[in-house]
């Protein structure tokens, strides 16, 4: 197998619910909504009021920084509220959605002819733009500074992520169109990060394949970069998700923002977890409703347990998750002498309790998980855990340190740019001291941003 | 346990801010978390968690302390029946020498943790579980007839000094047990060294009344080896029967509470590397590092009972096993770079050793070594971290 990169670092959470290859059909709820939080660091401009009539495509804002960066009506409809919070700032935006969706036409000449900077203005207006996203500081891609290469991640290893080859195949059309629209955008290569041999990416064009094995983290982009082409200062890469890519390919190909998507349902507490077709903006519990169990609290996720946003029955689903997952809370649950108990349906990479002969020798898949914390914050105390499920070659610890104490010289030095708070949520599922190490990442590459642009 | 939940929610508002005993709140919570795992749950970031967490890391080691703490109260009274002459009931042992090790534990832990109560109220936070293992680790590496008047300043000053003003569990560049010992050590000399404090002579509350036997002498087998005047030095026991590398395995010897059974260690090491809680690189190489270091000497060393001692008794007589297991990978203190952590390990076996040959005035170097090495661990870990941010600006500059 050519280009084949292994790694044994990383560990796959043994949770249950993965979504079985059946696609159910088209669900939307009537009003969807557009969320700028959604997109890191932008600030909303409207470009619409209440009341307006728009097309699935019609931009609704602008980024103040960026104007030519659009964000569009995911359907067609009619505005009903622009809900604004705290010193008016924009907290969502509401459409009605028509019965039948009515496209905005975007003029795509053949793609072949296009320039880069044609590709990008299309991308802008079209709303799509924000899909992309650059590393370093993890926010969405600047159009004014081309990447030194392109990542995509054909393949998803979070627990319970949704099956690339079942979301893409049937679509190849559209995906080789937007593989091809995006390598227009670099003067370096586009990878596609692949974990099985399949037929599906065979025959792919202006793309270059790569083959990884191992456990999650090996599917984020931030793992792939550091193992083929890391980032050092000053330099750029962009990123995309797999399914993102299509929406590029059905804009060059059919001349219409197409924000249809195959979410995957999963989680130990959706009764039959499978695969649903919506779109972003979808309300929740449209999405989720009679099919989860019932009798305890849930937690309803936009994206997998590791990294995705809380949400809950009345939010929106979020523009860039391609899951949801259901838990349950555990707030109820109250364990007297919990940390002292055996616990054998608990997960855990430490020798202190039973996860490792639970799963070798009774093989169990699917351990006891809520959302509780389980245990109080604390300093570093462990050493080497992080290392362990972070297959980077970054000193994780030491780079934490660094974001921490806000010391922007160390973090540089010891690879902040090239990391994405993705990839360290793996090392905050294990930290013994619970620490919010997405978050503290999540900070810094802000502050970062801000001290050196 | 519903009851016992009822009743925690119900006295839990006089805790809280505005309370009438708000000033113990951190005890209060303390006691909460110890009983109830936390229900709170995660806002952002993860949405599940590890059920690892410092409490259960805590307990581990005292768990793993538990076989040697066990086997020295059996010793202690086995050595002072040895010493009076009189032979009784395995049970009466092991009575005897918990009572005797009893009032040290207690002391210890009733010092420690009142203090880290109060920090913890004044500065606001949860009370942090690192006292508890340090707690454990005092008693144990202590001789048997230490005052207990001197434990409790020793770990007063060792909990204030080398901890909190660092900032708490997890900040402190000392190992805050080796310091409890350090304290005695230098600021009781007379008492802490030579051949008396080692076994316990006189009676226990009363129990075990007798007079040592003519043939008594307590010095513990390094200490015979550091005073030795011949440079083949046989060593024997407190009623000077001969004893070899076995008895120091099993642990019949005198020397501090739970330092002289590498047997009972070695349970607890299995322990600790099975939960991974300590890290097996550095346990490894302390005892590699202090094997190969005490074989030099072997060969190439001064005429000296110490530098002619095998390797394989410097392993197994005085702290050195314990040093290495519970000691050397407390993971606060110790490198903790997985390059670093050879690096530290071997660095403080052989120091232990070099301290041991060579000094003249004190037979056991492994407290001294490791303290030594808490103070270089940051520095092992700054080239090691030096090197992986050279390593990307090279990177940098060859693309």
């Amino acid at each position: 197998m050519a280009n084949l990169i292994k790694s044994t670092r990383g560990l796959d959470i043994a949770i249950g619910g993965a979504a079985d290859k059946v696609l159910h059909s088209y669900v939307l709820s009537d009003v969807v909504a557009i969320v700028p939080d959604h997109y890191h660091a932008i600030t909303p401009k409207m470009l619409v009021k209440e009341g307006d009539v728009v097309k699935a495509g019609t931009p609704i804002f602008y980024n103040k920084a960026v104007e030519s960066m659009k964000f569009v009506s995911p359907v067609s409809g009619k505005v009903l509220a622009v809900n604004r919070g705290e010193r008016r700032k924009i907290l969502s935006i509401t459409i009605e959605r028509d019965k039948e969706t009515v496209y905005e036409t975007f003029k795509t000449a053949s793609l072949e002819t296009l320039k880069g900077e044609e590709v990008k203005a299309t991308l802008l207006s079209a709303g799509l733009w924000p899909y992309i996203k650059q590393r370093p500081y993890d926010v969405i891609a600047n159009p004014d500074i081309a990447p030194k290469a392109i990542f995509i991640s054909a393949f998803d290893s979070a627990p319970l992520a949704p099956s690339s080859e079942f979301v893409l195949s049937k679509q190849m059309d559209d995906f080789q169109k937007g593989l091809d629209a995006l390598a227009k955008l670099t003067p370096g290569k586009v990878h596609l990060a692949v974990r099985n041999v399949t037929k599906l990416y065979e025959g792919l064009k202006n793309v270059e394949i790569n083959h990884y094995q191992g456990p999650h983290p090996i599917g984020n982009v931030g793992v792939q970069i550091n193992k083929i082409n890391p980032i050092n200062k000053g330099e750029v890469v962009w990123t995309i998700h797999a399914h993102d890519v299509l929406f590029i390919g059905r804009l060059f190909n059919k001349g219409i923002v197409d924000l249809k998507r195959k979410i995957a349902l999963t989680g130990p507490e959706v009764t039959s977890p499978a695969y649903y077709e919506t779109i972003t903006g979808c309300q929740i519990d449209k999405l989720i409703l009679g099919k989860v169990t019932s009798n305890v609290t849930h937690r309803y996720i936009c994206g997998n347990v590791l990294t995705g946003l809380k949400a809950s029955g009345k939010s929106y689903l979020d523009p860039y998750s391609t899951q949801i997952t259901v838990i349950k809370e555990g707030n109820d649950v109250h364990e007297m002498f919990g940390w002292a108990m055996p616990r054998f349906n608990k997960f855990s990479t430490s020798g202190t309790y039973f996860t490792g002969i639970m799963s070798k020798v009774f093989g169990v898949k699917n351990f006891d998980f809520d959302a509780r914390i389980m245990g109080g914050k604390r300093s570093i105390i462990m050493s080497g855990e992080y290392d362990k499920v972070l297959p980077m070659d970054i000193l994780p610890e030491f780079l934490i340190k660094a974001m921490i104490v806000g010391n922007i010289d160390k973090m540089e030095a010891l690879g902040a740019y090239e990391i994405a708070p993705e990839d360290v949520a793996l090392c905050e599922f294990v930290c013994t001291s619970k620490l919010p190490l997405q978050q503290i990442v999540r900070d810094s590459l802000d502050i970062m941003r801000t001290e050196l642009e | 346990m519903n009851a016992l939940k009822n009743l925690v929610d119900k006295v839990k508002p006089h805790f809280e801010k505005g309370g009438k005993l708000e000033k113990f709140h951190s005890v209060f919570d303390g006691f909460e978390t110890f009983l109830f795992v936390p229900n709170t749950t995660s806002k952002r970031g993860t949405h599940i968690h590890d059920a690892i967490d410092s409490k259960r890391t805590m307990v581990m080691v005292i768990i793993a302390l538990i076989p040697a703490l066990l086997f020295g109260m059996y010793n202690t009274g086995y050595q002072h029946f040895l010493a009076i002459g009189q032979q009784v009931s395995f049970l009466d042992t092991f009575i005897f020498g918990a009572l005797a090790v009893l009032p040290l534990i207690v002391v210890a832990y009733g010092v420690g943790l009142g203090i880290e109560f109060i920090v913890a109220q004044i500065k606001g936070h949860e009370i942090q579980e690192g006292f508890l293992v340090s707690g454990m680790l005092i008693p144990l590496i202590v001789p048997i007839d230490t005052p207990l008047w001197m434990v409790g300043v020793a770990t007063a000053f060792a909990v204030v000094f080398a901890k909190e003003v660092f900032g708490g569990t997890g900040m402190n560049i000392f190992n805050v047990a080796l310091v409890t010992r350090a304290f005695l050590f230098f600021a009781y000399p007379t008492y802490m060294s030579g051949d008396v404090v080692w076994v316990r002579t006189s009676d226990t509350f009363g129990l075990g009344a007798g007079n040592v036997v003519d043939a008594y002498a307590g010095a513990t087998p390094l200490g015979q080896v550091a005073t030795s005047a011949t440079t083949d030095v046989n060593l024997v026991n407190i009623i000077k029967e001969p004893i070899s590398f076995i008895d120091g395995f099993i642990g019949l010897i005198p020397g501090s509470v739970g330092e002289t059974s590498t047997l009972a260690i070695l349970i607890g090491a299995a322990l600790l590397l099975i939960t991974r809680i300590a890290s097996w690189k550095t346990m490894f190489s302390v005892f590699a590092g202090g094997a190969l270091m005490a074989l030099v000497f072997n060969t190439w060393g001064p005429d000296t009972a110490a530098a002619h001692f095998p390797w394989y008794n410097h392993l197994v007589f005085g702290g050195f096993a314990f040093g290495a297991v519970f000691m050397a990978t407390d993971p606060v203190t110790s490198a903790r770079t997985e390059t670093g952590k050879w690096i530290y390990g071997a660095l403080i076996g052989a120091m232990a050793i070099i301290i041991r040959v060579l000094n003249p005035g004190y037979p056991e170097g492994m407290m001294l070594a490791i303290l030594l090495l808490n103070i270089f661990a940051p520095l092992i870990d700054y080239y090691v971290v030096e090197a992986n941010i050279k390593s990307r600006l090279k990177r940098a500059k060859t693309n």
